[in-house]
């Protein structure tokens, strides 16, 4: 406080009426590239997809639209495939949420006792998180190839017949999952770990002196102070798995996710109908649906965690 | 006046400079706890599950495609590595694809920290109207995925006749409102507004106090931001294989066209993948400490 008083008799270079307006307009200058950019490539398209979705736009001739008002979303309801991706988002989302989360927090769990090569156990963790989803969908399709994939090798040799993961519904969508389990679960497990580490000792010391067990204490005091975590995390999966494209695009490379379509997500459903029918008003209004979807189970996960919490404090 | 000069102590350094019988008792949970034999066995499952992917890539990519037909499978990586290599250079241009997205990740990464860390000073730092407004609207974009733009940006490009040429897929990715929160974390953490102030008293203009002081301090949070963003532009999948093509590809566009059922040489497709993926992996191998520590730097943060 006193030192903006004391300030105040030192003579700055320029005059201080020039030098207060320019103070009061510079920070601008600074968020100007940024608000730039984003206004022009983040914020414009994300609310003119609304607009375009009650248009007919074509690929080949983006600058023609004409008018369909809620055409495009009549045919989207109207169309099998929607539904069907719809259901797949959810299913495939559900396979490859909750189990990364739950074996993302065991790990944590382990990564936070006092460990040899801790850094080492870590880093190697997280080299998945650092493998594009193209080239992680390439091997793992190769892997759970029918005829000679090694996974089918494997549960040959424990007397597993070989499972079609292409074809079948539940095998593909197994398939697809493992994949995105298989990138993200070191990932949250690290998040998890940091999450645990700010949770203050003392708690531990008082569940320790309550006489409550390793496993009380882990239900009592490491889950309720992880939740923050744990919404967060589940929010970025949901958002994720909502949005889901190039494991089914590239499992096995065909834009409608499997001869049924028994594995194509909205994300590839919204591919396909844009670049691969041409559809650009179509594919904005599955675009606009995924965005109100993302909302809702965003909306759905704060109001659980907060009446969660509000029941917790009532006790 | 002169011990606000002293740099200030930051957050992320402390954990290694702490007395080890002080750190046991600050941290949480099990730190106190040693690991049994069955977390290490555990956590070496885990590892080797994470790890083996690329291993088999390394071994597929090595052999030819009648001895990955073969029952039971080989495991061990083979002769023909190079040859593949020079197949896949040949069928999907790998080669142009990695200098493409050198360019590409480079240029963003660059742009991005210094969009970022110019905005995040502004937001931790200094007072304007409208400030509280446009940092809600950064942080509330944040978690929706650009993904749902890309149709409109698709329209953006074509209109300015930007389709298959490389800044269709930079300008685009300089936009990082995680970014801009990152930086304004970092900043509000470990610039005391003293120095500042300080600096002002001293005659210092604010573009001076941004390039003195500012970046010097916000060095290592620039770092690991750098590091996340290149690795997120190397890896971007959805935009690029819609604005570019096989003429002008990205590593991400090239996998694409492998996995597009073209090639069906799958040692060959292996061998692109391996390619693709090494100088990521390279990234991670020299810096993946500090990745770690960024990531679970920005989880307590976030």
């Amino acid at each position: 406080m006193t030192l903006t008083a004391s300030a105040k008799p030192v003579s700055p270079p320029r005059p201080p009426a020039v030098r207060r307006a320019w103070r009061k307009v510079s920070p601008y200058a600074y968020i100007a590239p940024f608000f730039t950019l984003f206004a022009a490539f983040g914020l414009f398209p994300l609310i003119y997809t609304a607009f375009v979705s009650l248009y007919r736009v074509e690929l080949q001739t983006p600058g023609d639209m004409e008018w369909r008002g809620l055409g495009n979303y009549t045919a989207l309801f109207g169309d099998e495939f929607f539904w069907t991706a719809l259901r797949n988002t959810f299913t495939i989302g559900v396979i490859s949420t909750v189990p990364q989360l739950v074996m993302a927090l065991g790990l944590a769990h382990l990564l936070n006792y006092r460990l040899r090569g801790r850094t080492f156990l870590r880093t190697a963790m997280l080299l998945p998180y650092a493998t594009s989803v193209a080239a992680a969908t390439l091997v793992f399709a190769q892997l759970f190839g029918r005829d000679f994939g090694l996974i089918n090798y494997v549960l040959g040799l424990v007397g597993f017949g070989p499972v079609d993961w292409q074809t079948g519904t539940v095998a593909s969508q197994i398939a697809v999952s493992t994949i995105v389990i298989w990138r993200w679960t070191g990932y949250n497990a690290l998040i998890y770990l940091a999450g645990m580490q700010s949770i203050p000792s003392e708690l531990y010391e008082a569940a320790e002196v309550d006489g409550a067990s390793r496993w009380r204490q882990f239900f009592h005091v490491t889950l309720p102070g992880l939740r923050p975590t744990i919404l967060f995390t589940v929010v970025v999966s949901t958002i994720g798995a909502t949005q889901l494209f190039g494991e089914p695009l590239l499992f096995e490379g065909s834009i409608s996710g499997g001869i049924s379509h028994q594995y194509q997500t909205l994300g590839l459903y919204m591919y396909e109908q844009g670049w691969g029918f041409f559809h650009l008003g179509r594919a904005a209004a599955i675009a606009w649906v995924m965005f109100l979807l993302i909302l809702v189970l965003v909306g759905a996960n704060a109001l659980i965690a907060r009446r969660r919490s509000r029941k917790e404090a009532g006790r | 006046m002169t011990a606000l000069a002293a740099p200030p102590t930051k957050q992320p350094a402390t954990e290694k400079a702490q007395v080890p019988g002080r750190r046991r008792r600050k941290s949480g949970a099990g730190r106190t706890m040693k690991g049994g034999k069955l977390a290490y066995a555990i956590l070496i499952a885990a590892v080797l599950v994470s790890a083996f992917p690329f291993y088999w890539t390394i071994v597929a990519a090595s052999r030819s495609n009648a001895d990955l037909a073969k029952v039971p499978p080989t495991l061990l990586p083979g002769p023909n590595l190079i040859r593949n290599f020079e197949a896949v250079m040949e069928e999907a241009d790998i080669g142009k694809a990695l200098v493409n997205s050198f360019i590409v990740s480079g240029s963003i990464t660059v742009g991005t920290v210094l969009c970022c860390t110019l905005a995040g000073f502004a937001f931790a730092k200094l007072r304007f109207r409208g400030r509280g407004a446009l940092l809600a609207i950064t942080v509330g974009t944040m978690m929706i995925p650009p993904q749902l733009g890309v149709i409109p940006l698709f329209m953006l490009i074509a209109e300015l006749q930007w389709v298959n040429q490389l800044q269709a897929v930079i300008l685009p990715g300089l936009v990082s409102a995680f970014g801009v929160f990152f930086m304004r974390q970092y900043l509000v953490q470990s610039l005391p507004d003293e120095l500042i102030e300080a600096a002002r008293v001293d005659g210092a203009s604010t573009a001076r106090i941004f390039w003195s002081i500012v970046v010097p301090i916000a060095r290592p949070g620039m770092a690991v931001l750098g590091m996340l963003t290149f690795m997120a532009a190397w890896n971007d999948f959805f935009w690029p294989i819609v604005a570019l093509s096989s003429q002008e590809p990205t590593v991400q566009v090239a996998l694409r066209q492998l996995g597009g059922g073209y090639v069906h040489d799958q040692s060959v497709i292996m061998a692109g993948t391996l390619l693709g993926t090494l100088p990521v992996l390279l990234v991670f191998g020299l810096l993946g400490r500090q990745i770690v520590g960024g990531i679970m730097q920005g989880a307590v943060k976030g």
